[in-house]
């Protein structure tokens, strides 16, 4: 009998500590949403500068103390987010759909033996590497190839966050592609169609949801990621005339100066409401795929 | 008629042809990218290698390399208890609903933050408001907010895959729901478990930008120094502590020594190689998950 209760005592014990561990994911989630919504309103709030002049305004210039009184204007920092990411989709998205089809439908033996795996160890290099070796190969090649005075450039930055993003696009489209049915496939060679034929007419658009999710989860890696960043954009205060120029963006900004800026003063805020938009994106990413899986599901539904 | 029919079978079959070789080709270069990026960064970490590069002291990488080690030893302190504990509450006891929902998305919004989103998040919640100097503990924090989230959904994904049978039979024996998770689900999602672990441990060493503001850019130890509560002890959680992603970032412009380019050569050598090993081992324990399921 007791050795029942006890049982039962257990039972109860374990279920209540696994739901307060289920429980503490979404505190934490809650913490950190609101710290950032604190700590980042401030700069409008205590400081009382509008949101407009944090998003289009390009005078950066916010005091390091509490009084007050600069300029935060953080559009430089965005512009150059935002083309970074771009030009690294640019140059990613093509090879990695391209990538991903090889290993599903050309090659699936070499995909599932050697593909696979290479993508894995891809993902899991850390990204000082990638920036240190964009360092001290492209940036240097970069110099060399097009005679600039420094190497450090959009275009540098761009192929860094390029081949940290191919991996994560690969192996999401890799997936969408291995879900689509084979009597798809086996259709359209009935029909005789050659391969290429299919894999264009037929496996590309019935995984397109999963390939654009693959893309903006890629996109969401590029946005967040500084330090790979910061070691090859240059760190120049200045809109980049062209794809060879320096820039600067978010995550390297808030990387280099978070350290020198005082607690709770202006500068310390901005670079808060900084943080702020950076978690606001990547909610967006995952607001976006989530409702392109929901019309994916309704489409289906609908035709059965 | 029949000619230009034949024709856009030839043209058709052509464009297949050539498609078929720019594939290859993107594959081939895919391979290449990986294989030069890998043996550049190694070899180059081992040319002019000097044994005291490997030192424990300022000359050599020896103590970043144990910080590397005793952080990602304490985040996985931290993040694999509460990691599976989520997973075990989503997977078996939350009721399908708003929480479960809920649940989900703070996993999803958790694991796709920004590493120095988070970084930043611990450097004013284990820092500022605690009060305390860069430390370790706070960096193995900040590195399970960042683990936390995989390691759960590993968790989730291994209690769903397992066949009904285990967990039937063992509720049919009179096992209450509890016994049934730890006596029989948890023993048979173990490899699998571990899995994401060990994938967990891997992004933890080269993890920097979560933890530029927490554990801080210096590291000072004196190996003949045991006590616990001092700061230059090795084991001592609460004194500051350099990894060797840090020492590679901080190698990017002040050169801090005359061979800080050579260092940090290695430390990305040693990284790459550590990344390696362990996403190997993932990979050979993953197989021999598959080949027991399949019975052979």
């Amino acid at each position: 009998m007791n050795q029942k209760r006890n049982m039962f005592q257990k039972e109860y014990f374990w279920h209540g500590l696994v739901t307060i561990g289920g429980c503490f994911m979404i505190v934490l989630t809650l913490a950190i949403g609101v710290f950032l919504v604190y700590k980042g309103s401030a700069s409008f709030t205590t400081y009382g500068h509008k949101i407009t002049e944090f998003l289009f305004s390009s005078k950066w210039n916010p005091a390091d103390s509490s009084t007050g009184g600069g300029s935060i204007g953080a559009a430089i920092y965005i512009y150059g987010s935002i083309s970074t990411c771009a030009l690294a989709l640019l140059i990613a998205t093509p090879f990695s759909i391209a990538a991903a089809i090889f290993m599903t439908e050309i090659a699936p033996k070499l995909g599932i033996h050697i593909f696979q795996p290479a993508v894995e160890i891809f993902v899991g290099i850390p990204s000082v590497v990638y920036g240190w070796i964009g360092l001290t190969v492209l940036v240097p090649a970069i110099k060399n190839i097009f005679h600039l005075t420094y190497g450090f450039s959009v275009l540098a930055a761009g192929i860094v966050l390029a081949v940290m993003i191919f991996p994560t696009i690969t192996s999401v489209t890799a997936d969408a592609i291995r879900s689509v049915p084979t009597q798809f496939r086996q259709a359209s060679y009935g029909l005789g169609a050659t391969r290429w034929q299919m894999i264009r007419t037929v496996v590309i658009p019935s995984a397109k949801s999963g390939i654009y999710t693959g893309i903006i989860l890629g996109l969401a890696r590029a946005f967040g990621e500084a330090l790979a960043v910061a070691m090859v954009i240059g760190k120049t205060r200045a809109f980049p005339k062209n794809i060879l120029s320096s820039t600067n963006n978010l995550t390297a900004s808030i990387a280099s100066d978070m350290g020198g800026a005082m607690e709770g003063g202006e500068y310390n805020s901005a670079l808060w409401s900084m943080a702020l938009l950076l978690f606001l994106i990547s909610l967006l990413f995952i607001f976006i795929i989530h409702s392109i899986s929901s019309k994916e599901e309704k489409k289906i539904n609908g035709k059965n | 008629m029949g000619k230009i029919r034949s024709a856009k079978i030839r043209n058709a079959k052509i464009a297949d042809k050539i498609m078929t070789i720019v594939f290859y080709c993107i594959a081939l270069l895919f391979l290449m990218l990986l294989l030069v990026l890998a043996l550049y960064v190694v070899i180059k970490g081992f040319v002019d290698f000097k044994l005291e590069y490997l030192s424990f002291n300022r000359k050599g990488i020896g103590n970043q390399f144990f910080n590397t080690l005793y952080l990602v030893f304490l985040s996985l302190l931290i993040s694999v208890p509460l990691g599976t504990l989520a997973g075990i509450y989503m997977s078996e006891y939350a009721k399908q609903g708003r929480i479960t929902k809920f649940l989900r998305i703070s996993i999803e919004t958790l694991s796709s933050l920004p590493s120095i989103v988070v970084g930043l998040f611990g450097y004013l919640v284990f820092i500022v408001m605690t009060g305390a100097r860069w430390n370790l503990m706070a960096g193995a924090l900040a590195v399970s907010i960042l683990s936390i989230p995989l390691i759960t959904t590993t968790t989730v994904d291994a209690f769903k895959s397992l066949e009904v049978g285990y967990k039937n039979g063992s509720l049919g024996l009179g096992a209450t729901h509890w016994q049934t998770i730890y006596h029989v689900m948890l023993p048979a999602c173990f490899p699998r478990i571990m899995t994401g672990i060990i994938l967990a441990a891997g992004r933890g060493f080269g993890e920097a930008a979560a933890l530029l503001y927490t554990s801080g850019m210096s590291t000072d130890i004196n190996w003949s120094n045991w006590n616990l509560s001092s700061a230059t002890c090795a084991l001592n959680p609460f004194r500051p502590g350099e990894t060797l992603s840090l020492l590679i970032w901080a190698s990017r412009s002040e050169a801090v020594s005359a061979n800080a380019t050579q260092i940090a050569n290695l430390s990305s050598a040693v990284l790459m190689i550590m990344v390696f090993t362990f996403s190997i081992g993932a990979r050979m324990l993953s197989r021999r998950i598959n080949k027991k399921a399949k019975g052979c």
